[in-house]
């Protein structure tokens, strides 16, 4: 019996199109533009103005509190303005936009390929080097890394919970990445182990990638305290409290976080990054991102600076296809549909999907039925109609006493509904609007 | 190179392709041995009421939502076909044609398009047409056709009373059970392959079940209403028939007689009118299967399903509200 | 006729003992309030729209009875008239307000403003706007998808199938202020009726720079300035790209309209220009031959 966790969950066609493709870099684009807000927290500040000449690697805006992360040039050349331009959230947010020479890197960073197995490094200065280098989870939430290896006072970890779980569909650049950097990932794991001073880590991949179990298996023999666990194929797998208790079977209250029942999770892209940061040096400034569709010609992993505009990758993808309807950012289930595409790769970007007109559009719209398959799908154990309507008409305090705060908008109870109803839309909003209420009481 | 104006929606942006449409003609599909098995023993006269009542029920629902409503055409999503055919399947086989129409009318018009249309009915529609059907023409509701192999004739068929009635006759006149069971014209096989009197469709337990291991399979509905209807009438009327086997009917008869496969597979189920968790269908199992024993057995119809469903679907709201999901992180386990 | 009388004399006996409980019980349950309340409530429309803060005019008539003054306490949906009875039941003054009406600060038809995407999601402002900018290139501009007609009790505002934007009618409108609260883009704009109705105002809130206010609309504010040149009163100021008239300083002088480029200022209910009026007439004349 493989692990999973007990409650909901969904099965939605894989469509793993680029899977075992290898990571390919691209040129770099004439032009970048970097978003000063791409985690959670605060937006960072910028520290050049126009007309700078910066190097790849270099600070380009600071973090401006412990919940942000710094931002770096992800190409050299010279700044040629700050402005609003058009990202991932629909919305145009401040970015810096740097004019390509060359590409000359910092002098600091180790640009070899040896793989440097160190981990004689202290705690203080692994969480330094990972705030320094503006690491973020990379999983999709983006949130500051160095904030989630400072282990609050009084608790303790236990586990070091790694997700290589991409339950996502369609997306592989977890995946490719295992395949291709495995031991520096598993290093980069000891780092983290040893930042928030787990007795244990334990990597989880889903069962639809055996050559990667497989092979992380075999490299994680050479390290102490590593296990591989292979997880049962079930959306939201990947989700933090799910993996959690698949893994260790210990559930996350309402409300809290995984450190409340002596757990970790760091995403297997966010480990390699730390083992870049920490050992090479590197700032987070270059992702993998998977290109892919159905129609899309040459489904890739592209190793792609931040910055660059996605219809760069999709044309090394083999171009847009003639039939595209819709360009998501993301996975297919919690990825972001995008309004142009000239939007900028940012570090949370997991994915460029592109879908057919036929299937860009949503499913017909019917009354509710009450076939209550919503609530047997969500991985919360909440009520999905009931918390939408809730959301409609504005009734927050009944939304909050539903625990409408701990969905994690996985979109499960979308996929199945069979009247089509846009469940997770009123959510979303309602919980955006309690938020705010909740907020407003506080101050 | 220019592309088109691209779509931008919230997530999921994939879908489980499912839809209320495919659901309705999923139940259609189901419901076809029955109305086979129907056709074979009440002859074109089991057609017939079903056409009625299908037309009738696309045509009020297409009315109503059309002139009174004025919203966009629902007939397409097939739901006024099903409860047509349900409305079908719980009449006797020779009912005048305007009977039909007017059961049509009360279902589609009062139980369904008054509370908005469909997936907002409290009470299942079919069940409220056939219910005020049986209380304003009685004579006609209960004059059941007796079944003739493939009598296409479309003569006027002598009419018996179903096996339900005939128990609860004969246990009222002071005769034991196993008596009337030896006087009773229909064996037990009989009544699990429909030789018997009883409304349209509800006549056969092997074609329901069949239908109902096909909804099972295609997932549009869950065991748990079917399974525990019928089994708390099993131990409900098992005790009782324990007690004493004279005075009281045999789990077997009770199961296989009267609506109550129809009822638990098809009418019960119904997504509209049942509680949204697996423990709340349980215990919404249970109170039809309890109500359906106490009428069948002290009540003053020989049939107590349609009632027990709708006075169970008054509840569901309630249910709702007393069995929600377990959330996840609700109990701290160390 | 015993069955009669035996029916009469048990029904009345019931109700008799039910009057008598129920009096007791109504005299148990006895709530005390200030008779002026409803006096109050009587003078209000009735429309419980809430545009005065309090819940429904029930709400508002005891706030006003608490109230030692009504500073500060204003029923938009009546009016002054309705504020000048309330202040007599109660015998004190009420202060005037100049009535007011909503605006719509947009002028985005679909030929000014090219949509750029498909919006595919449930129809409400509330949603889309928590999703993306809009499926214009101008993420400040009305979405169209009609939360603040939703949110009218008085059926004063409607959408304008042709241009997409919502239209305020100008006799039912009562300056509540509950489609304010509902445009998530903040569009609508309560301001001062005017003489005969009379209003100018900038139909744009895009804080864009010029260019990208000009590419993403052409009936945009692009912040060039002039309005607030040509302006005698002071009325204009310019803030991040984007003119706004305050309706306290605008004397109508209708010099602002004339000048800007982009035709973001709207005129409401002037009689035409001059020069309208010749062409006008000679049209009229032409038509005539």
């Amino acid at each position: 019996m493989l692990k999973t966790f007990p409650k909901g969950g969904v099965h939605p066609g894989e469509n793993k199109f680029s899977a075992g493709k290898p990571i390919e870099t691209i040129e770099l684009p004439k032009q970048v533009y970097i978003p000063v807000a791409q985690h959670l927290g605060a937006p960072a500040e910028p520290v050049v103005a126009k007309g700078d000449v910066v190097k790849t690697g270099q600070l380009i805006a600071k973090s401006t509190g412990f919940v942000s992360a710094n931002i770096h040039s992800s190409v050299s050349g010279k700044v040629l303005k700050i402005d609003k331009i058009l990202d991932t959230s629909g919305y145009k947010q401040t970015c810096i936009v740097i004019d390509v020479e060359g590409d000359e890197w910092l002098e600091t960073i180790d640009r070899s390929a040896e793989i440097i197995n160190n981990t004689d490094i202290s705690a203080e200065e692994i969480r330094a080097k990972v705030a320094g280098n503006g690491i973020v989870g990379l999983g999709g939430a983006t949130f500051p890394t160095h904030v989630k290896l400072s282990v609050p006072a009084g608790k303790t970890c236990k586990y070091l919970i790694i997700n290589a779980v991409e339950c996502e569909p369609y997306l592989t650049a977890d995946h490719q990445l295992m395949m291709e950097k495995g031991e520096e990932i598993l290093i980069g794991c000891k780092l983290i182990q040893k930042a928030v001073g787990a007795e244990k880590v334990i990597v989880g991949i889903e069962n639809n990638k055996p050559d990667a179990i497989k092979h992380m298996t075999e490299l994680s023999k050479k390290f102490e305290h590593i296990e591989v666990n292979a997880l049962k194929v079930k959306y939201p797998q990947g989700g933090e409290k799910q993996l959690i208790k698949s893994i260790t079977n210990r559930e996350v209250p309402s409300g809290a976080l995984p450190i409340e029942v002596g757990c970790v999770v760091q995403n297997v892209g966010t480990a390699f990054a730390v083992y870049e940061a920490v050992i090479k040096n590197k700032p987070l400034f270059e992702r993998v991102v998977t290109v892919t569709g159905k129609s899309v010609k040459k489904p890739s992993n592209i190793l792609s600076r931040i910055g660059t505009p996605i219809n760069m990758l999709i044309e090394a993808a083999g171009g847009m296809p003639e039939d595209t309807g819709k360009i998501v950012s993301g996975g297919p289930m919690m990825g972001k549909a995008v309004s142009s595409d000239k939007i900028p790769v940012t570090k949370g970007t997991s994915g460029v999907l592109i879908f057919p007109e036929q299937i860009a559009e949503r499913a017909e719209t019917y009354n509710c039925i009450r076939c209550g398959r919503c609530v047997g799908v969500c991985p919360m154990g909440l009520e999905p109609y009931l918390i939408k309507n809730m959301a409609a008409v504005k009734m927050y305090e009944e939304l909050q006493a539903e625990r409408a705060l701990d969905c994690m908008e996985c979109g499960s109870c979308v996929y199945v509904c069979p009247a089509g109803v846009p469940l997770l839309d009123y959510i979303r909003l309602g919980k955006a609007n309690l938020n705010k209420i909740l907020r407003a009481k506080k101050s | 190179m220019a592309i088109n104006r691209l779509t931008v929606s919230m997530s999921p942006h994939d879908h489980g392709k499912d839809s209320v449409k495919k659901i309705m003609f999923g139940v259609v599909l189901a419901m076809i041995p029955a109305l086979l098995v129907s056709v074979y023993y009440f002859g074109l006269d089991a057609i017939r009421v079903n056409l009625i009542a299908i037309a009738s029920c696309i045509f009020f629902e297409w009315l109503i939502q059309k002139f009174l409503l004025k919203g966009k055409t629902t007939i397409v999503d097939g739901s006024a076909i099903v409860t047509g055919m349900l409305l079908a399947f719980n009449v006797p086989s020779n009912l005048p044609w305007w009977i039909i129409v007017i059961g049509s009318l009360v279902a589609i018009g009062i139980a369904k398009m008054t509370f908005g249309g469909l997936g907002n009915n409290p009470f299942n529609p079919a069940l409220v047409g056939r219910v005020f059907l049986l209380i304003s023409f009685p004579v006609q509701m209960t004059s059941w056709p007796k079944v003739s192999v493939l009598n296409f004739a479309m003569t006027d068929a002598t009419t018996g009373a179903t096996p339900l009635a005939i128990v609860k006759e004969g246990l009222k006149n002071g005769e034991t059970f196993s008596s009337i069971m030896n006087n009773m014209p229909h064996s037990y096989t009989d009544m699990f392959i429909g030789q018997m009197g009883g409304s349209l469709g509800e006549i056969s337990a092997a074609a329901l079940i069949l239908g109902g291991l096909f909804m099972l399979f295609r997932k549009i509905i869950s065991w748990h209403i079917p399974v525990s209807i019928i089994g708390t009438v099993a131990i409900f009327t098992g005790i009782l028939y324990g007690i004493d086997p004279d005075k009281f009917a045999n789990p077997l008869f009770h199961i296989l007689t009267g609506g109550m496969l129809l009822g638990a597979i098809f009418m019960a189920t119904d997504m509209v009118t049942s509680p949204m968790t697996h423990k709340g269908m349980l215990v919404f199992g249970v109170g039809i299967g309890v109500i359906t024993v106490l009428i069948r057995v002290w009540g003053a119809y020989p049939e107590g399903m349609s009632f027990a469903i709708l006075i169970m679907n008054a509840f569901v709201p309630l249910i709702n509200k007393g069995f929600k999901p377990e959330r996840f992180g609700e109990k701290i386990k160390k | 006729m015993e069955i009669i009388l035996n029916t009469l004399i048990s029904l009345s006996l019931l109700g008799v003992v039910l009057a008598v409980i129920l009096y007791f019980v109504a005299q148990k349950f006895k709530v005390v309030e200030d008779p002026r309340i409803d006096e109050v409530e009587a003078c209000l429309p009735g429309a419980n729209c809430g545009g005065c803060g309090y819940p429904g005019c029930r709400g508002f008539a005891e706030a006003c009875v608490k109230a030692e003054t009504l500073d500060g306490m204003f029923c938009p949906a009546g009016g002054n008239e309705a504020m000048k009875n309330v202040a007599n039941a109660l015998g004190q003054t009420a202060t005037e307000k100049e009535p007011q009406i909503a605006v719509i600060r947009c002028n985005g038809t679909p030929e000014k403003r090219k949509k750029t995407t498909k919006y595919d999601g449930p129809v409400s402002c509330a949603v889309s706007s928590a999703l993306y900018g809009g499926d214009t290139d101008c993420q400040y501009g009305c979405l169209g998808l009609g939360d603040c007609v939703a949110a009218c009790t008085f059926d004063a505002i409607h959408m304008d199938e042709e241009s997409g934007l919502p239209i305020v009618d100008e006799d039912k409108c009562t300056a509540c202020g509950a489609c304010v609260k509902a445009c998530p883009k903040s569009i609508i704009e309560l301001r001062n009726k005017g003489k005969k109705s009379r209003r100018i105002y900038v139909s744009c809130i895009n804080k864009d720079k010029g260019a990208d206010a000009k590419r993403a609309c052409d009936a945009a504010c692009i912040g060039c300035g002039k309005c607030a040149k040509v302006c005698a009163y002071d009325a204009i100021t310019i803030e991040n790209f984007l003119a706004y008239i305050d309706f306290e300083k605008c004397k109508l002088c209708r010099k602002c309209v004339a000048e800007c480029p982009t035709g973001a200022i709207l005129e409401l209910n002037f009689p035409p220009r001059k020069e309208a009026v010749v062409e006008k007439a000679s049209e009229t004349t032409e038509i005539e031959k």
